[in-house]
């Protein structure tokens, strides 16, 4: 890991930590209150709020996600994979964008 | 000049069952049995087997009293400076099992082949670059200076490579440079004097430089000199980021 993903990585993590907290408050909330499903679509449908806070805690894990399993298949991965960087870093997008399309559609779905 | 060990006919000695690594990348252990004394360091047993039981065994000393780090080997699966390292201390059940260092090749038997270790100083900028001439004023350097403070806890290596073969991210990655020659590069990153550190900071922000070690701190648990490369290496990691912040590395 060089110092560019190094910072991503770390930035990502600590802007995800809030987003956690108030995604696991989030959780308990709707639960204990008993929301259903139109109501929770009925408070997140068409909010700008709820689409920038999910879409940036999407994003974030995305980043923040493909950069830790670079680290691991650079590693614990295959010898011959260890000294190709650029398949490294394919693996590391591929996964990367792969979930942050997962998640933006989620958000896309309970937003739109 | 007095003898480091005493004959074997002493008629106290009990004895230790030593298994010893012989051979290279592959062999196997031999075991030998050594007259047990007191204050005994694993390095008198190593040389009680070289001179008395097999004189084809091949290692590595020089000074016997923890100055010159050349003795470091693995002892009962963890390295360790053998000359300082007193028998009474990690003997377990009467037994001990000594090695080559570990994350390097080994030559012969328990000596390890030292060439990647010290490569990695390179490496990592670990060479002081004078920024003045002989003529110019000694820079005065205040012992209390933070910069001056954070080199005394890191200088004191004696470049043994207990670090290098205890630590994990250098046995999962070749490039890490690890964490002695970081531990250098912390100290020359911190010497007023020095005028290599755009090179050494961008040396160490790459690949296989100060980011890829996980804070596992084995290294400072097994240093025999007690200092903690882990702690340089996060000073390491925050200058490449304030570095990186303003755009000096990439």
């Amino acid at each position: 890991m060089n110092v560019r993903l190094y910072f991503l990585q770390r930035a990502t993590a600590m802007l995800m930590a809030p987003l956690i907290v108030g995604h696991i408050a989030l959780i308990f909330y709707a639960t204990r209150k008993g929301l259903s499903a139109p109501d929770i679509l009925g408070r997140t449908q068409g909010s700008v709020g709820w689409a920038l806070y999910y879409g940036v805690f999407v994003m974030a894990a995305a980043i923040h996600g493909a950069i830790g399993l670079r680290s691991i298949a650079r590693e614990w991965g295959p010898r011959t994979l260890a000294q190709k960087p650029r398949v490294l870093d394919f693996l590391m997008w591929a996964f990367g964008v792969t979930l942050a399309i997962l998640g933006l559609r989620a958000v896309a779905a309970v937003v739109l | 000049m007095q003898e480091i060990v005493e004959t074997p006919t002493d008629a106290e000695a009990t004895t230790i069952e030593v298994s010893v690594w012989r051979g290279a990348e592959t062999g196997d252990y031999q075991t030998f049995t050594v007259p047990l004394r007191a204050s005994q360091t694993v390095l008198d047993i190593v040389t009680h087997v070289q001179r008395y039981l097999d004189p084809t065994l091949s290692y590595r000393f020089a000074c016997r009293v923890g100055v010159c780090g050349s003795c470091a080997m693995t002892v009962n699966g963890r390295p360790r400076w053998t000359c300082r390292t007193h028998v009474s201390k990690v003997i377990e059940n009467g037994r001990i099992e000594i090695g080559p260092l570990a994350n390097l090749p080994v030559i012969k038997d328990l000596a390890a082949d030292m060439s990647r270790f010290f490569e990695k100083w390179q490496d990592a900028k670990g060479v002081f670059v004078p920024s003045k001439t002989r003529g110019q004023p000694i820079e005065e350097i205040l012992p209390s200076s933070p910069a001056r403070q954070a080199i005394d806890a890191a200088i004191e290596c004696i470049n043994c490579g207990v670090c290098f073969a205890a630590c994990d991210t250098v046995r999962w990655n070749e490039d890490y440079m690890g964490p002695a020659a970081l531990n250098r590069a912390w100290t020359l990153v911190n010497d007023v004097r020095d005028a290599g550190n755009a090179e050494r900071i961008f040396a160490v922000a790459q690949g296989g430089g100060c980011h890829a070690c996980h804070t596992h701190q084995s290294c400072e648990q097994h240093c025999p000199v007690a200092l903690n490369p882990t702690a340089s290496i996060a000073g390491l990691k925050r200058r490449t980021m304030q570095a990186f912040i303003r755009a000096e590395v990439k």
